[in-house]
């Protein structure tokens, strides 16, 4: 039984270990070396990339990656929460409308970003046509800023956000809140008071599924951000391109992964249950 | 005296049934009127419409004297105790006895909660979670959170079934002596005859949408208005067109003279019930009558040819 079990375990550990662990453990080594002159790694040992880590100028691209990801994370659980409690609420439609929310994984994430772009720039489809309605007489500044980066996250998280969400929500007891009303609160208070504290745990899943890969994006404040927005997935792809770092990015992307993990834990801690 | 609650005509079609049908009646204030009927009968909807979480397709609910079938449940003042109690599971005890308080009670709801809570034996579990309360606890708070806020009407869904039937026979007790202390009117909804015999003033009894009769517990069972009534109250036997309950039949191995009914029957099968003896006979015609007699008296053996009587006044007619 157990031998059968090791083998049924085969896979999933081959594929842990070789493409996640062996990785790591490369990058582990890299960070603690030298920076070669044309890119690479030289000898010889040393923790001088973490040093470096706590340089004002990197500590602003960290603070600015957690205010995006945090505003985008925000942004998702505010448009989200109503539209999984639409659905929840959508009886037979139910599956339609969450094929709705999923449609978009049909095409790939980089044609979607690009199509705002085509939608964003000066000469783009939002900026020509308010121009045609003489609304405006200079195109806005739609791309390329902070607010372009948040709008494109949050397009691409969104469905993260709305299916915990809609799970929670599916499997309230609807009597509790007959019983809310029945007990004289109204309709927004019974959202207060009873629906939003009792989906906690989709609201907490949906906030770490979208935070997490928000935090380390690199393709929507590349494409959208226009390399004014730079977070620190930029930051790492930069040091192993054209900076020829390799070691400070791989201290960097390490450093990205134990603050996640901090993360995690403290809010496993803080809601005394295992999280993952 | 004006009832607090009335009922006028009141149905609620869906596309594919009617739930209930020109139902009337009217409760007194501090009464506990119970609605008792199968499953499906109507009445757990009859009891929605009051509370407001559905509204009469026709037809008037007034409470103290005024129409409420067009208010929202938060705009009535009347209160539910569900099946499944709908508690809240992320609030304490305390705080969904308090749930409904908020608004309402100031710097009297300390007062308040502590009072209910003491009524319902609650005191010292004001901390606990839904989930760390036994059934009959979880009742208990589902009780203090509506009474706390003093309804017109106290409105219970079959507030007992949930409960094992060891404690139900006690919680049944409790309930009736709570109801008693507070005062306010209950409107009850049970599947249970025994239940609705025990506790209720009055009870009304329904079928098919219909409210089919209205009276005491004694009223109900000893003169039930339709066969249905009859046999949904407890087992009756048909002999030539009548019903007689079989705790109303004696066996005897003479026919019996002074003016009581007599039939003669075969014994089929004795069972001893623990509190008395049910006795299976068969009549001559070949229909069979269950007889109710006590454990102390004669005992009939299989085969053995007997005569059934009763008084005529135990008969059960019908029109």
């Amino acid at each position: 039984m157990n031998r059968l079990r090791a083998w049924f375990l085969a896979p999933t550990w081959t594929v842990v270990v070789v493409l996640f662990l062996a990785p790591l453990a490369i990058i582990l080594g890299y960070s603690f070396l030298t920076r070669g002159v044309y890119g690479g790694i030289t000898s010889p040992w040393t923790a001088e990339s973490y040093g470096r880590l706590v340089d004002p100028i990197y500590l602003a691209i960290l603070w600015r990656s957690f205010w995006i990801a945090g505003a985008s994370t925000a942004l998702c659980l505010i448009l989200g929460f109503p539209l999984a409690l639409f659905i929840s609420r959508a009886g037979p439609r139910k599956n339609f409308y969450l094929g709705l929310v999923m449609l978009p994984f049909w095409t790939s994430f980089l044609v979607r970003t690009y199509a705002w772009m085509f939608l964003l720039r000066d000469t783009g489809l939002l900026n020509t046509a308010l121009q045609k309605l003489g609304w405006i007489h200079a195109p806005l500044p739609l791309l390329y800023n902070d607010g372009a980066v948040i709008l494109g996250l949050v397009y691409g998280y969104l469905p993260f956000t709305v299916l915990p969400l809609y799970a929670t929500l599916e499997r309230l007891d609807r009597t509790l809140l007959e019983a809310a009303a029945d007990l004289g609160a109204k309709p927004w208070a019974t959202l207060a008071r009873v629906t939003i504290p009792l989906s906690a745990p989709g609201i907490r899943a949906g906030a770490i599924l979208v935070f997490i890969p928000c935090l380390g994006a690199y393709l929507t404040p590349d494409l959208l951000g226009g390399g004014k927005s730079v977070m620190i997935g930029n930051l790492i792809q930069n040091q192993f391109t054209t900076a020829r770092d390799w070691p400070f990015g791989a201290a960097v992307s390490l450093a990205l992964m134990a603050i996640v993990m901090l993360l995690l834990f403290a809010i496993a801690r803080g809601e005394g249950e295992s999280l993952l | 005296m004006e009832p607090v609650l009335e009922l006028r005509d009141v149905s609620k079609h869906y596309p594919s049934h009617h739930a209930v049908n020109g139902v009337s009646l009217h409760l007194a204030r501090g009464e506990f009127f119970s609605l008792l009927g199968p499953s499906g009968c109507g009445k757990t909807t009859t009891l929605r419409m009051v509370a407001g979480f559905e509204e009469p397709t026709s037809g008037e609910i007034l409470l103290n004297g005024s129409r409420i079938q067009h208010l929202k449940p938060y705009q009535r003042n009347v209160s539910t105790v569900f099946q499944n109690y709908a508690l809240f599971p992320h609030l304490t005890v305390r705080d969904n006895v308090e749930f409904g308080l908020r608004r309402r009670a100031g710097n009297h709801i300390d007062t308040r909660v502590r009072g209910v809570l003491d009524l319902v034996q609650l005191a010292g579990k004001e901390s606990r979670r839904p989930a760390q309360l036994s059934g009959g606890e979880r009742q208990r708070v589902a009780l203090a959170r509506s009474l706390v806020l003093e309804p017109d009407v106290l409105l219970l869904d079959e507030p007992l079934s949930a409960l094992d039937p060891n404690l139900r026979k006690q919680v049944r007790a409790e309930l009736k002596a709570i109801q008693r202390r507070v005062g306010i009117t209950f409107l009850f909804v049970t599947h249970d005859q025994e239940e609705a015999l025990s506790l209720s003033d009055r009870l009304g009894v329904m079928n098919q949408g219909r409210l089919e009769q209205v009276g005491t517990p004694e009223e109900i069972y000893l003169h039930p208005s339709t066969r249905f009534v009859a046999s949904f109250l407890g087992a009756v036997n048909w002999i030539g067109g009548v019903g007689v309950r079989p705790e109303a039949m004696r066996i005897a191995r003479e026919p019996s003279s002074n003016g009581h009914r007599s039939r003669p029957a075969t014994i089929v099968q004795s069972t001893f019930l623990g509190n008395c003896v049910h006795v299976d006979t068969r009549l001559s015609d070949g229909e069979p009558a269950v007889v109710e007699i006590s454990r102390l008296g004669e005992t009939f053996a299989p085969g053995e040819r007997v005569h059934l009587w009763w008084e005529p006044a135990d008969e059960l007619l019908f029109e």
